[in-house]
């Protein structure tokens, strides 16, 4: 779950990074009322899911608290990379004199926490030069002990109480990293104001199956569509709304992307990806399908290699589904594995026939669909 | 006829007892999975079916000797009971649990290099050798055979591994590398099993964008003697959960579609577009088209 930047920066300041003072707002002027409280330039910048906000107009800088308001009242107007602006954060203006960047998260190949730093912080910083970027990987044993996290301000260029400082940082982030089960800890930039280190920015991702040991932290579900929302809440293992009109569902997310190429490959346009999980029951299968109805289809594919999932509790759903609030468009079935003779028998039995083979099931599919536009 | 286990091997489940983990002990005993003992705290001393039960898996491991275990373990508790089996010294250990912690992955899977224990997993259907599954995968997809299976997503594995079985040509192992950011055992680790396992003929390797674990088994494979068909689901699909910054200065470009078909076939290796074509690559290579 990624956090807003004001909602990274709080917990930065819990765990004692230095940030700039400043406050979330919701509406013009508050913005105002934010302004006059710092008594100097502020920032008013966009809290959305999304990077390249200055790029995209989304950070404006004001002197007044009149002009604070007027900046403010012109963000929360925006969309920024397709997002509605809904709430900014107003920040005293910093002093800028260099930006650094710094981040921890955790590399799945190397098994490792890994730190990133580099002296050229700021924009663009996937484009920068491999030689101007340390990285350095972590014993999770060890955690960033002081020693690792001086050095690596000595090699990122950094001297006296500049170092001391980001060594400090860097400590610091890998607190929260642990603490707080985050899989990202990014600051950039990572300002050089004078002779002080201050975090301009923060971006913080909590791993979603830790959630459930951070209750302190808000839910954020910004960056998804009202039925991928309505997919989280229904508990559906992972759902990515794709736009075209045939709705699927499969059980793993390896073969659900096999059954999007396939579908692709005979011409049709998957509407989602929809991995339902494994070991989904009845209940869970049924609010799977759900929401397949609710992107309004014209086709519904399901694709079932049943292991830890049983094809008799899938066409259970199916039966109760079809049964309760009637199913309006072609379903098409592949069902195979685990209880499939029972899971066939359901099926049958209210009218709807299961292939057993994947390729003839995304061809009928992709037909079905075809036939729905010709009507 | 595989590798890490075999049918001789001796099995523990932990979590034998729960919903998943009862349901799966039956299949796996149907397979013919040699399971000794189980774990189910607040029921040692007693018998799942003819399954003697312990409280813990030390316990467990001072009446038999134990080859491999299974955890079939809520994510919340699965950090705990693997790191219970790692100490334990059991050697191989199969996680198939899914949503656990990346925290917890990593001191699990760093703990197990540490005491050279073999992590299969988190978040997979395990593995099946002959007449030894510790897992979750559908018995009838296997079927004893020459070609080794090393693979990310597990329900796309049973649909290529049953399609393989349909058509007569078995399989060694058939091995869930499991799909979670931090997983035990890598491509490489299995692929130099098979590699010096005399009964494998030929590899199949099922791989999906992101990540960079088989640009690294291409540079193996280079290695190796031995034929091998990849397979890489998500041409299509929408890459997944990106992760900005970091994640893209750490894969530099690494993870795409066609970032990992270049490196695996300049390493030799065949990539067939979709799963049924593994089958027909497999059949070519060993003779029976």
């Amino acid at each position: 779950m990624k956090c807003f930047e004001y909602m990274g920066k709080e917990i930065f300041a819990r765990f004692g990074i230095p940030v700039p003072q400043g406050r979330m707002v919701l509406k013009p002027e508050d913005a105002a009322t934010v302004a006059a409280e710092i008594g100097k330039p502020v920032v008013i910048k966009s809290q959305v899911l999304s990077g390249k906000r200055g790029k995209a107009g989304g950070i404006k800088f004001a002197d007044t608290p009149e002009a604070a308001a007027q900046a403010a009242a012109e963000v929360l107007s925006m969309t920024v990379q397709g997002l509605p602006v809904q709430r900014i954060l107003v920040e005293e203006k910093l002093k800028i004199d260099a930006e650094l960047y710094v981040a921890i998260t955790i590399d799945g190949a190397a098994k490792a926490p890994v730190v990133i730093a580099s002296a050229k912080g700021g924009m663009d910083i996937e484009e920068q030069d491999e030689a101007d970027i340390v990285k350095t990987h972590l014993d999770v044993f060890l955690g960033l002990p002081a020693f690792l996290a001086k050095d690596l301000a000595r090699k990122i260029g950094l001297r006296g109480n500049l170092a001391k400082e980001f060594s400090d940082i860097l400590s610091k982030m890998y607190c929260i990293l642990n603490h707080k089960d985050a899989e990202l800890v990014e600051i950039n930039p990572l300002v050089i104001s004078g002779d002080h280190l201050i975090a301009a920015d923060a971006k913080l991702t909590i791993d979603d199956s830790a959630l459930y040991r951070q209750k302190d932290i808000p839910f954020v579900d910004e960056d998804m569509t009202e039925v991928e929302k309505m997919a989280k809440a229904a508990g559906v293992g992972s759902f990515v709304e794709l736009g075209g009109d045939i709705a699927i569902m499969a059980n793993g997310a390896g073969i659900t992307m096999g059954t999007l190429d396939m579908v692709q490959l005979f011409g049709g346009q998957p509407a989602n990806f929809m991995d339902a999980g494994g070991g989904t029951g009845v209940e869970g299968t049924a609010k799977a399908l759900r929401i397949l109805l609710a992107q309004n289809p014209k086709v519904i594919l399901i694709n079932i290699f049943g292991g830890i999932t049983r094809c008799d509790d899938v066409a259970n759903a199916l039966a109760q589904v079809k049964q309760n609030i009637g199913i309006p468009v072609p379903v098409v079935v592949r069902m195979v594995g685990t209880n499939e003779e029972a899971g066939v028998r359901i099926l049958k039995e209210v009218g709807i026939d299961a292939y057993r083979d994947m390729k003839t099931a995304a061809q009928m599919a992709v037909a079905l669909a075809k036939r729905g536009e010709g009507a | 006829m595989a590798i890490l286990v075999n049918g001789a091997s001796s099995v523990l489940i932990q979590g034998i007892t729960g919903k998943q983990g009862s349901f799966h002990f039956r299949q796996m005993r149907a397979f013919g999975t040699n399971i000794v003992a189980g774990v189910a705290p607040g029921k040692g001393g007693s018998r799942f079916e003819d399954i003697p039960l312990y409280e813990t898996v030390q316990e467990a491991c001072e009446h038999h000797t134990i080859d491999a275990t299974v955890l079939f373990i809520p994510a919340a508790f699965c950090k705990d009971a693997a790191l219970e089996a790692i100490e334990a010294g059991i050697k191989v250990i199969v996680i198939i649990t899914e949503h656990i912690p990346v925290q917890d992955e990593l001191i699990i899977v760093n703990r197990a290099k540490l005491k050279e224990a073999v992590i299969i997993g988190p978040n997979t259907f395990g593995m099946a050798s002959w007449k030894c599954k510790l897992g979750i995968l559908p018995n009838v997809a296997f079927s004893p055979g020459p070609v080794g299976v090393v693979a990310r997503s597990g329900t796309l594995t049973y649909e290529i591994v049953g399609s393989l079985t349909n058509v007569g040509i078995g399989q060694t192992s058939v091995i869930g590398l499991g799909g979670d950011r931090v997983p035990g055992s890598s491509f490489v680790d299995m692929l130099k099993r098979f590699e010096v396992d005399p009964d494998t003929k030929c590899v199949v390797l099922v791989g999906e964008i992101g990540g960079n674990a088989e640009e690294e088994a291409a540079e193996f494979i280079k290695t190796m003697s031995k034929p091998v068909v990849a397979y890489l689901a998500g041409k299509s699909a929408p890459p997944g959960k990106r992760m900005g910054h970091a994640g893209a200065i750490i894969e530099r470009g690494k993870g795409t579609y066609e970032g990992k078909v270049k490196a695996l076939t300049a390493a030799g290796a065949q990539v067939a577009t979709f799963p049924y074509e593994v089958v027909e690559k497999v059949q070519t290579l060993l003779g029976h088209a």
